[in-house]
């Protein structure tokens, strides 16, 4: 056994640094209602994927975009420990005045990377979500995964180490979220990334997180954790997952069953 | 062996997707050729015309009207030639568009510095939106006594006209325009790490293009009626023959061919210049966007 002072130094030696620590955070709207967030506590390893998961309206939204630096929390504080985060939404929200490329450029443009540089990089990009060439077409003309996609390259184009995704794959049918998931998990395990990736999806949250945080409604607080341990990639109808969701599923049923009168 | 096989994977889910994207990008319609386009939007009007002229032609051989009332559209025609030939129609066409292009030019300044100050202030938007809109349903010929007798019979009161008639479309199309720019995407450049000067240059300015564009053109619209309105009520030797001022010499000689010819070229300048300059434009920035019918998948 080491002395009892040495054990701080070395815990802190052997854990890096989170990519994201929130404590004690609380965020009021309005004052006669519960808060929309309540004594919210957790790290995010770097590295690490996370799912969070809640019923509608739980508050998941408002706590990413607290940790995007979109608002100032009541109370509480984020650290965020990797730079600017990158968020990606339920809509791809690209600019539809300009081309793949170029939603993906302006995001390296914000960075401030040179103009010959951005299109070599946005081109690189592209390729890693699997849309070699398509950089010259106009959002409407990809389809609902394709905008998805380059929502994902600009994304990576912020080139952070925190990827926060808001529901990004819930208005996309199954096959194509299938699809987005596994192009997911390929780019996180190559490219070192943390995710924050919120969802209302039990089986989508399993599928693809290392943990999944259970929230509560009104006030939203995290109730419950669960540590996924099957490898990656697992498939979404793979007993193992279909297991774990069903018990998490429970948890889920009964939390929102709190709410009844 | 684990490297083939994530190879395999990754192929395969390439070609899963390439596969999924083939099947669901939206397919756009071709772009119909010269010989389409001819037929279902060029032969119309023609016919139109010609019809027109035929009805136009019948009246007068039934004599519905005296002559002098009713010329025929040949000796309206011969009228129109002259003019072309001695000078006058161009004279007056460049007169007219040169006043209105400036008149424009004006408006659009004015009315994009009033725009941007209403969008801006809350307050200010609230107290002189409800006017600014009530103007633009306001006949422009109104302001035309007002105007003669601030600034007589001079450049300065037909100006006067064409921006009170023009800036309130400008404004209120930029404020529209505005409007429209949906909040996820200041949202995005927020994200993306945009000060403020460069989500109003890369986001806000681009979004709010198609409604600003809009209100220029009906901006354009009004500048050249409000012209019109002028030209034919302040007439003086000093200011030199418009269009509108060709058209009131008609009137004074009783001359209805030189009336109906001016006519005839204030509708073909007005309608030259909004499908020559603002009709490209717009097209151009409604395809980019995916706006236009053809696109809609
Ligand atoms: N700006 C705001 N002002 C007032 N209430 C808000 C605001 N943003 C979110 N809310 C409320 O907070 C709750 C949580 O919203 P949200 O974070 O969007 O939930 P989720 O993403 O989990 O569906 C909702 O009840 C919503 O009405
Ligand atoms: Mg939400």
């Amino acid at each position: 056994m080491a002395h009892p002072a040495l054990q701080p130094a070395l815990q802190r030696q052997a854990t890096p640094a989170p990519s994201v620590r929130v404590t004690k955070l609380a965020q009021v709207f309005e004052r006669d209602r519960p808060p929309v967030l309540d004594r919210i506590d957790f790290d995010v390893a770097p590295g690490e994927f996370v799912c969070l998961l809640g019923a509608s309206g739980c508050g998941k939204s408002t706590l990413l975009s607290l940790i995007a630096g979109l608002g100032t929390p009541t109370s509480g504080s984020i650290e965020v420990t990797v730079g600017r985060p990158a968020l990606m939404f339920q809509e791809p929200a690209l600019l539809p005045w300009l081309t793949a490329a170029g939603n993906v450029e302006l995001a390296l443009k914000a960075r401030g990377v040179g103009r010959r540089e951005r299109r070599v990089e946005a081109e690189r990009l592209l390729t890693l979500v699997n849309l070699t060439g398509q950089g010259r077409k106009r959002v409407h003309e990809l389809s609902g995964g394709m905008r998805q996609r380059v929502a994902l390259a600009r994304a990576l184009a912020q080139d952070s180490r925190l990827l926060l995704m808001d529901e990004p794959f819930a208005a996309l049918d199954a096959i194509t979220r299938d699809a987005l998931h596994e192009e997911l998990i390929r780019l996180w395990s190559e490219q070192g990334l943390s995710v924050v990736f919120v969802t209302h999806n039990v089986r989508e949250a399993v599928r693809l997180g290392q943990r999944v945080l259970l929230m509560s409604s009104r006030p939203g607080r995290i109730v419950r954790e669960w540590q996924v341990e099957m490898t990656q990639p697992r498939a979404i109808e793979s007993p193992g997952v279909s297991a774990l969701a069903t018990e998490i599923t429970q948890h889920l049923r009964a939390e929102i069953s709190r709410h009844a009168r | 062996m684990p490297v083939d096989d994530t190879t395999v994977a990754a192929q395969d889910h390439r070609a899963f997707e390439a596969g999924l994207d083939a099947l669901e990008a939206p397919t756009l319609p071709p772009r119909p050729g010269p010989g389409a386009v001819c037929l279902r939007s060029v032969l119309p009007p023609i016919v139109a015309v010609v019809a027109f002229i035929a009805l136009w032609q019948l009246a007068c051989s039934t004599d519905l009207k005296p002559s002098y009332a009713l010329p025929s559209p040949l000796d309206v025609f011969r009228t129109f030639d002259q003019t072309v030939r001695d000078g006058r129609a161009w004279d007056a066409i460049s007169i007219s568009v040169s006043r209105g292009a400036l008149g424009f030019l004006a408006s659009l300044a004015v009315g994009t510095v009033l725009g941007l100050a209403m969008w801006r202030s809350r307050w200010l938007r609230a107290a002189i939106g409800p006017f600014v809109s009530g103007l633009q349903s306001l006949p422009s010929v109104a302001w035309v006594p007002a105007a003669i007798i601030w600034f007589g019979l001079s450049d300065a009161a037909i100006y006067a006209v064409v921006l009170l008639g023009a800036v309130p479309s400008v404004a209120n199309g930029l404020l529209a325009g505005f409007d429209q720019v949906p909040p996820l995407l200041d949202k995005v450049g927020r994200v993306l790490g945009l000060g403020t000067v460069g989500r109003i240059r890369h986001v806000l300015l681009p979004a709010a293009l198609p409604g600003y564009l809009a209100g220029l053109k009906q901006g354009w619209a009004f500048s050249w009626r409000s012209l019109m309105a002028a030209e034919l009520i302040t007439y003086s030797p000093a200011l030199g023959i418009g269009l509108g001022q060709q058209l009131n010499i008609g009137r004074e000689l009783n001359a209805m061919d030189l009336v109906i010819a001016s006519i005839f070229l204030i509708l073909v300048v007005g309608v030259a210049i909004e499908l020559l300059i603002f009709a490209p434009l717009e097209r151009r920035v409604l395809r980019t966007r995916g706006l236009t019918r053809r696109s809609v998948s």
